[in-house]
């Protein structure tokens, strides 16, 4: 034997797509989001997101050389995204602190205490959401209007205008204003064509199908064009309760989250109705005008058991 | 007409490198090293002591038992070794090295047998096993044994498996274009044995010449035919279509039940180079003592398909195609997705050979494994419906009757989940490792 080969188990050939190519993605297509956010409600919301991802980067980095694990952890793109999540929930009055701190939580105990990338049990950046909203809620409920404006702060969103029947204010609001982000929220929930064309183009890539975003948004409006409280059945605005709030920043980009959404396709549409069901009730009965990350953090409490009864059923399967 | 499989993979095909040039007859090798374990079963037996003479197409090794094949002599010379010799299974059988001094006849003389449309089904079966034929695919499944299928099975269809869904292999697909004639002569008299009037040819939409080809000669000889039909099965490309049960389900509809056969639903898949082996078996009295392989990859000068002897070795393959223009790093027998790495060249062809890929250091970069982020792209992609990703933690944590229960016996190693994995996982091989541990009962 004059040489010898590399041997390996087949196959001798694998795709490009890594985990780390799919995050950077998933960061790119959150991009426009953000360059919208920042347009309209001022630069200060740019040094929010920077704050949240820098602390996110930080935390891991200091959490990972602890447990003298690789570096190269740190920059597989999941830690940034986390941040970047997490700024994009945020009002984008709050002070520069909460990002940190929000961040510093997602990271900590969202993500790190439950083994890291590919454990976690629920979305850090809404755990990190979550936790300041339970914190400081008024940070958290304080909102900014659009920078042209006159007045600066309000105390309304859309959702809250709808919640607390101040339906007069409702008509100044119109559907154009809620695709382009004229409206107040958060910084990264507000421009749904910009959110649209990310999640475009993760479909295209075929890094996240159909099946959660659909499932979950048609739920949400079904159920809100079914219900409208005194005004009747089925005349509720199904347009209005899809395009306010955070449905489509969380419809596509956190349900979607790999690691805490279900493995079957069976199971992301189960998932995906649950979210709907969920976030309808929270606007509908609960005391928060917005219930998109709750009904999330819900149903990713939901995985395990979701994957365990939609386990599917191999090929040439017959009873036993 | 044609349905679909659950899964698959769209794998760059990498086929061009050898798609077009006509399969070329090898030089013959002064040297063969035949093992006597080619196929699924129990291994042939030598006939012949160490320094008898034989000639090219002579019985040296014969079959033990029903599952086995016979073993004949792939050139003449003097037999000069049996002992245990590595193959490309990567396991060591006994084989038998047969030397040529260089001035001995090494053309086999097909003698032209007569009357062959008088045979009756058990004669003909006889031929095929004694001709040693096994299946070409990869398999290696003894011909005879699935032409005879038990009596309470019955067999309504026989699909010919053209389909040649690995990336880089070829040889199927040119034997289609250049001896289609010879491919359903074989055809039929399968069809003969097992009684069958619906035939079908099954190759992917990527393969238009090979689609025409048989299309062209399944029109021109539809008068000499009685009542058997023949249909080429137009299938999508997409990995592994080629697989039989996959292939079934793509041309039939019909789902062969876990731990089934293909008979288990009424159908029997043969390569198209079983069918040409069969037709030379038949017609000419051929023995199966050479096959069509690929040679391939981006490191050989010339990559090609050739006529190969069954017991070449690589290393004297190499002197046929004119070398290589990059040194390969790793040699696989099969394609890059189900073949195995050797460590060495000197393996011998085998009768389950269909190519040799020569891949060259920068193809073969290994990205580091990370963890497992749930994306569930293996469980898209797996053709038998599995959840790869489970099983992977079974298995890594010594669960195997939990894996057992998983499904994780169906797994046939196409190897798609490692191949669409973005974490880099290694699923096969805790899938071969878990197999390997399932529990008796």
């Amino acid at each position: 034997m004059e040489e010898s080969y590399i041997v390996s188990i087949a196959p001798h050939m694998t795709s490009e797509v890594s985990t780390r190519k799919i995050m950077w993605a998933v960061f790119w297509s959150l991009v426009p989001a953000g360059i919208a956010g920042v347009y309209v409600f001022g630069v200060r919301s740019l040094f929010l997101i920077m704050a949240a991802v820098l602390s996110a980067l930080i935390t891991e980095a200091t959490i990972v050389g602890a447990r003298k694990r690789s570096m190269s952890n740190v920059f597989d793109g999941s830690a940034i995204i986390t941040g970047l999540l997490l700024a994009y929930n945020l009002p984008p009055g709050v002070p520069l602190w909460m990002p940190v701190v929000g961040s510093f939580f997602a990271i900590a105990i969202g993500k790190k205490v439950f083994g890291g990338l590919g454990q976690n049990i629920f979305n850090p950046a809404l755990v990190g959401r979550a936790f300041l909203m339970m914190s400081w809620p008024v940070y958290m409920t304080t909102w900014q209007n659009p920078r042209w404006v006159a007045d600066a702060v309000t105390r309304a969103t859309p959702l809250t205008i709808y919640k607390e029947n101040m339906t007069g204010l409702l008509r100044n609001i119109s559907p154009w204003d809620l695709l382009v982000g004229n409206r107040p929220g958060c910084i990264g929930e507000i421009c749904v064509i910009a959110l649209l064309a990310g999640a475009a183009y993760l479909f295209i890539k075929g890094y996240i199908s159909w099946h959660i975003p659909f499932t979950y948004i048609a739920t949400v409006a079904l159920t809100s064009w079914a219900f409208n409280g005194r005004a009747g059945l089925f005349t509720g605005d199904a347009l209005f309760f899809v395009l306010s709030g955070g449905l489509i920043l969380g419809a596509f980009f956190m349900a979607t989250d790999y690691v805490t959404s279900p493995l079957g396709a069976r199971g992301k549409v189960i998932f995906g109705i649950g979210c709907g069901l969920l976030t309808f009730m929270i606007r509908k009965f609960a005391g928060y005008p917005e219930g998109v990350s709750y009904a999330i953090l819900i149903m990713n409490a939901a995985t395990p058991i979701i994957d365990r009864y939609t386990f599917p059923k191999w090929f040439g399967w017959r009873k036993q | 007409m044609p349905y679909k499989f659950y899964g698959g993979i769209h794998p760059p095909t990498f086929k061009t490198f050898t798609l077009d040039g006509p399969t070329k007859r090898a030089y013959i090798p002064a040297k063969v090293v035949i093992p006597l374990s080619q196929h699924v079963g129990s291994p042939a037996e030598p006939l012949v002591a160490i320094g008898a003479s034989v000639n090219v197409g002579a019985l040296i090794a014969k079959q033990t038992g029903y599952v086995s094949s016979p073993v004949h002599a792939t050139i003449s010379g003097k037999v000069t070794r049996i002992a245990p010799s590595p193959t490309p299974a990567l396991a060591r059988a006994l084989s038998i090295t047969i030397e040529s001094k260089g001035d001995e006849d090494q053309e086999y003389r097909p003698s032209k047998r007569q009357n062959t449309e008088s045979l009756s089904k058990e004669e003909l079966i006889d031929i095929i096993r004694d001709a040693g034929i096994v299946g070409l695919g990869g398999a290696a499944f003894p011909t005879h044994v699935k032409l005879s299928p038990p009596k309470d099975k019955a067999i309504d269809s026989v699909i010919l498996n053209g389909v040649e869904c690995e990336p880089y292999l070829t040889c199927d697909h040119r034997l289609m274009i250049e001896r289609p004639k010879e491919i359903l002569a074989g055809l039929a008299i399968m069809a003969k044995i097992l009684d069958v009037k619906n035939t079908y040819i099954a190759i992917e939409d990527n393969k238009l010449a090979a689609i025409y080809a048989m299309e062209k000669i399944i029109k021109e000889t539809r008068d000499k035919r009685q009542e058997t039909s023949i249909e080429v099965a137009v299938l999508k490309t997409k990995y592994p279509q080629g697989a039989e049960k996959q292939v079934i389900k793509s041309v039939l509809n019909r789902v062969v039940p876990a731990g089934g056969l293909p008979m288990d639903v009424g159908c029997i898949v043969q390569n198209v180079g079983t069918a040409l082996a069969v037709y030379e078996a038949v017609y000419l009295g051929k023995p199966l003592i050479e096959r069509a392989i690929t040679v391939t990859g981006s490191c050989v000068k010339e990559p090609m398909n050739i006529y190969v002897r069954i017991g070449t070795l690589l290393s004297d393959i190499v002197n046929a195609f004119g070398g290589f223009k990059k040194d390969p790093a790793k040699v696989i027998f099969g394609g890059p997705m189900m073949g195995i790495a050797q460590y060495t060249m000197d393996i011998p062809v085998t009768k389950g050979t269909s190519g040799i890929l020569f891949l060259s250091k920068d193809e073969i970069k290994k990205p580091a494994e990370s963890v497992c982020i749930r994306c569930g792209k293996c469980i898209e992609v797996c053709p038998m419906g599995l959840v790869p990703s489970t099983l992977m933690y079974n298995v890594k944590k010594e669960f195997f009757s939990q894996a057992k229960e998983l499904g994780i016996a169906n797994c046939f190693e196409c190897g798609a989940c490692v191949y669409t994995c973005p974490a880099k996982i290694p699923l096969l091989d805790y899938m071969k490792f878990g197999k390997a541990k399932i529990p008796a009962s």
